[in-house]
């Protein structure tokens, strides 16, 4: 955007209406061709690359430091990889927590540290005219945690509490249960990523350090940066903060995964009980599609036309036709390893069997019929004109970086994406609809009133149902 | 909603004023219809994308005894098809543009926007246009019916189905008397949406949905003649509507309240509400710092006292609510297993003592007015949230681009400043909902008076 360049006000040009013929929609000309913005790169003097795209719209700064590992590193200790990227705001250097984040508060900065399934981000947003004052602050977090016991103690409290709070909401539960029934044991996506009551309970500051010093390696680690600032000011700022964070030989490796996804033979049903629940929640699916499976273009499409947009045709007939939902999506979980494909939604309890009934008839009708080429066009229209509405603003664009980063795809690989899904046709459609979607094996779980319900959904002969406690659930 | 959806030395004050010297600018042209339709346009080429949001200023406050949950009702009616694009033509051929779209009611106004690539700008001009003039021609009892289905649902979800959502139904009717348009939820209740009528859908369009009661805002990839002419070739034939006559509430004397609530929750949650002021009053930005001071982060007093050092709580948060015609305050706290709320009730009313006796430090006014410049620079990265707010301030001031006054009322506000408003607001009459796990009537907050 131009903020300082004023435009006067032009005199009115069009004086008279003219009869206009509005019967048909405009014809449109040709949407712009993506145009991505320009990268840079630099090296810090430790190796760790840093990756910028000057952004000079507005004096703000996003610096993004990637650190490949994440959630499924703790596969021994659920919760643990999430729990320590916390503690980093927690305290660090000389500040305890609340000078840390008192001063962050007082730069204008905001401080996020994340642990994704495959990587930790630690994300300062923070105005031009403090970013010194508050890359001294992501310096302590990343090299000088304290993790000290009674700070532990006090954000493990905070996170019973919330593991507590997640048998409240249907919609967690229903999620939390579909993937601990699709990914078993031992498995990465099987437990949240925030662990559970026990594995939280068992976090203590040795552990913590421990992990960290394994996983916070600069062997591992990228900055991302985006905003009002250049390549050498920004490797120059960096470098002074991050000369002492040196490569060592402690990095932890993941075990390798043994645990496949659940291959079900028949419909599983999983009925988890809230008495008197004005909804039931409903979560239907199966394991997903690795995000650097070539079907990924052909099966974002098919998703966009099953229940990715308002057009979809679980849209169109569970809410605009029969009125059974608010609202009703499908998607895919994109990971290294095939994450879940599920679609949810809140309905009616008194409809729940009839919206299971119309959600297997639409997908049995996308693998039975070829979409027809208006639908096809438009979904694909949907999801390829829609790239560039993600860089924006400096956190999106860091995240399309960060994003395409984790799997070590280039920028420009969004460009080969968009003539990938403009070449998609209605025969990939169906062809990844009948490799993807589940209808004889599907895993379905309902949250809801189960004795109003359990009648209805036995009565379809799906599939064997398995009645589960909430505790079980959300332990 | 259609959907979806320190310990830094105070000498650093000089330095980061050294660096405001450049005023936010969202840069506009206005135009007026001779239909009485304004036209806010900015240019904004930095991505080619542009977005189109259209305020109609009729919300659930205009609503009729009886009919409550209309203006939201209504705006879902809007998708259902207009003459020349009927259903389900709007989200289709959008779709096809490449855009996506929603629309959003709140107690003042409703909202409908659709941003994409630049090339469907003369498409969302079409549609919006078409909707705006030629909605009622395929409008039938159908449709109501069906979009009152949906609507219950989204109650059910928002509400019913959502941990202390009830809480939500009680609160309007507890904080404004009787008949007052703030006296009920934008949801509506459930017995009026089911009363809502095919002929109640056309007395509202022609009474509300004309164009001498719109503002649209286009911004981003864009050429101003162009949209000046695409906005005047759709828009111009639809009629001028009657003048509007705007509700006018009486004033009253706020309501000193406690109920309890029982829900299938794990955790209580107590709900403190004050009637405070409305939006651009020359107490409401100095009722938001306060808000800040009081849990707008991990160092403030509420925050503090509640979840870190007292560890009472899960999680604090303050909230002043300037709306049109009036506003309210609200501290929203979750207490910590085996804690009760009359222990969090005591010591938020202690902190609020305190900050009226004391009032916040240099510091505390200096961390709030510097969060709040540094999100006014987040919130104008997008077209989306830039065209929004310039309806909004259009509304509110007659002015589009009034982002740097906006900001200038916060930075204006003194440490005393705070201290009187939390003296004169935060200190008297106010509505406090208890919301407890099921019986267990004993975790609620007592009723106490504030001296």
């Amino acid at each position: 955007m131009k903020t300082l360049r004023l435009l006067l006000a032009l005199a009115p040009t069009l004086a008279f209406a003219q009869a206009v013929d509005r019967t048909q929609p405009p014809a449109l000309e040709k949407p712009p061709a993506l145009k991505l913005p320009a990268l840079e790169r630099a090296s810090l003097p430790n190796g760790v690359t840093l990756q910028l795209v000057q952004q000079r719209e507005l004096p703000l700064v996003q610096i993004t430091l990637v650190i490949a590992g994440g959630t499924k590193l703790d596969a021994r200790q659920p919760g643990l990889a999430s729990f320590t990227t916390r503690m980093l705001t927690e305290g660090a250097g000389t500040r305890d927590a609340n000078a840390l984040q008192g001063e962050l508060a007082f730069l204008g900065a905001q401080l996020f540290a994340n642990a994704g399934t495959d990587a930790f981000t630690i994300s300062l947003n923070v105005p031009k005219r403090t970013l010194g004052e508050a890359l001294d602050l992501l310096g302590d977090v990343v090299l000088r945690p304290t993790f000290r016991a009674a700070d532990i103690r006090r954000q493990r409290d905070l996170r019973l509490a919330s593991i507590l709070q997640r048998r409240d909401n249907p919609n967690v539960l229903a999620s939390l249960a579909f993937s601990q029934i699709v990914f078993p044991a031992g498995h990465p996506y099987h437990q949240p990523t925030d662990g559970d009551s026990a594995t939280t309970a068992a976090l203590d500051s040795a552990t913590v350090r421990a992990f960290y010093e394994q996983t916070f390696v600069p062997e591992r680690a990228k900055f991302v940066v985006v905003g009002d600032v250049a390549l050498p000011e920004m490797r120059a700022l960096l470098a002074r903060r991050f000369e002492a964070w040196t490569r060592g030989t402690s990095a932890r490796t993941m075990a390798a995964v043994t645990a496949k996804p659940v291959a079900n033979s028949a419909v599983k049903i999983y009925l988890v009980d809230k008495p008197n629940a004005a909804q039931s929640v409903i979560y239907l699916g199966a394991p997903g599609a690795e995000r650097l499976s070539p079907d990924y273009p052909a099966l974002m499409v098919m998703n966009t036309i099953l229940g990715g947009s308002f057009s979809s045709r679980l849209m169109s007939n569970l809410r605009e036709t029969k009125g059974y939902t608010y609202g009703i999506t499908s998607r895919f979980a994109w990971a290294p390893l095939a994450g879940p494909f599920a679609i949810s939604s809140g309905v009616r309890t008194n409809v729940t069997d009839s919206s299971l009934v119309e959600i297997f008839k639409e997908v049995k009708m996308l693998r039975d019929l070829p979409v027809d080429a208006v639908e096809l066009e438009r979904a694909k229209a949907y999801v390829a004109l829609g790239v560039p509405q993600r860089f924006e603003t400096i956190g999106q664009i860091a995240a399309q970086l960060v994003d395409l980063g984790t799997f070590s795809l280039p920028l420009a690989w969004l460009g080969d994406f968009v003539a990938k899904v403009n070449q998609v046709t209605a025969a990939d459609v169906q062809r990844v609809a009948r490799q993807y979607l589940p209808a004889e094996t599907a895993t379905l779980v309902v949250v809801g009133d189960v004795a109003k319900i359990r009648p209805g959904i036995e009565a379809l002969k799906l599939g064997a149902i398995t009645t589960l406690d909430v505790l079980q659930v959300a332990r | 909603m259609r959907l979806f959806l320190a310990s830094l030395a105070l000498t650093l004050a000089p330095a980061l004023a050294a660096a405001q010297g450049t005023p936010l600018r969202v840069p506009v042209t206005v135009d007026t219809l001779p239909n009485g339709l304004t036209l806010i346009i900015h240019e904004d080429h930095s991505v080619p994308i542009v977005t189109t949001n259209v305020w109609f200023h009729v919300g659930s406050g205009d609503e009729k005894p009886g009919r409550t949950g209309f203006a939201h009702l209504f705006e879902h009616l809007m998708f259902m098809g207009s003459q020349n694009a009927p259903y389900p033509q709007f989200d289709r051929l959008l779709e096809a543009a490449g855009a996506n779209n929603n629309g959003s009611t709140t107690e003042d106004r409703t909202n409908y926007y659709e941003e994409g690539p630049s090339s469907a700008l003369p498409l969302m001009l079409w549609l919006e246009a078409d909707r705006m003039g030629w909605l009622l021609p395929p409008m039938d009892a159908a449709k109501v019916d069906l979009q009152r289905d949906v609507v219950k649902n989204e109650r059910r979800q928002s509400y019913e189905n959502q941990p202390y959502g009830m809480v939500y139904d009680h609160l309007p009717k507890l904080m404004y008397p009787a008949g007052h348009p703030y006296s009920w939820p934008v949801i509506g209740s459930m017995a009026d949406l089911s009363a809502a009528s095919l002929e109640d859908v056309k007395e509202f369009f022609r009474r509300y949905y004309a164009p001498n009661n719109a503002t649209i805002v286009v911004a981003g990839d864009v050429k101003p003649d162009d949209v000046r002419a695409l906005v005047r070739k759709y828009f111009s034939e639809i009629p001028r509507g009657p003048a509007i006559e705007r509700p006018a509430p009486a004033s009253f004397t706020p309501a000193d309240t406690a109920i309890v609530l029982e829900d299938r929750v794990q955790l209580p949650r107590l709900f403190l509400n004050w009637h405070t002021v409305k939006g651009w009053h020359g107490d409401d930005a100095a009722l938001e710092i306060a808000a800040y001071v009081l849990t707008g982060s991990r160092t403030s007093r509420l925050t503090q006292a509640l979840v870190y050092s007292g560890e009472l709580a899960t999680s604090a948060s303050a909230y002043q609510d300037g709306k049109r015609l009036d506003g309210d305050f609200s501290i929203v706290t979750t207490a910590r297993p085996g804690k009760g709320l009359d222990t969090l009730r005591a010591v938020i009313d202690a902190e609020l003592a305190r900050l009226a006796a004391e009032g916040p430090t240099p510091r505390e006014i200096e961390e709030a007015k510097n969060a709040t410049e540094a999100s006014f620079l987040r919130g104008i990265q997008q077209v989306s949230g830039k065209a929004d707010r310039l309806n909004a301030y259009y509304y509110q001031t007659g002015t589009p681009d009034s982002f740097q006054a906006d900001l200038d009322r916060y930075k204006a506000v003194t440490a005393a400043d705070v201290q009187r408003v939390v003296r004169r607001y935060l200190r008297t009459s106010r509505v406090m909902a208890s919301v407890v796990p099921q019986g267990k009537l004993e975790l609620a907050a007592k009723k106490v008076v504030i001296q």
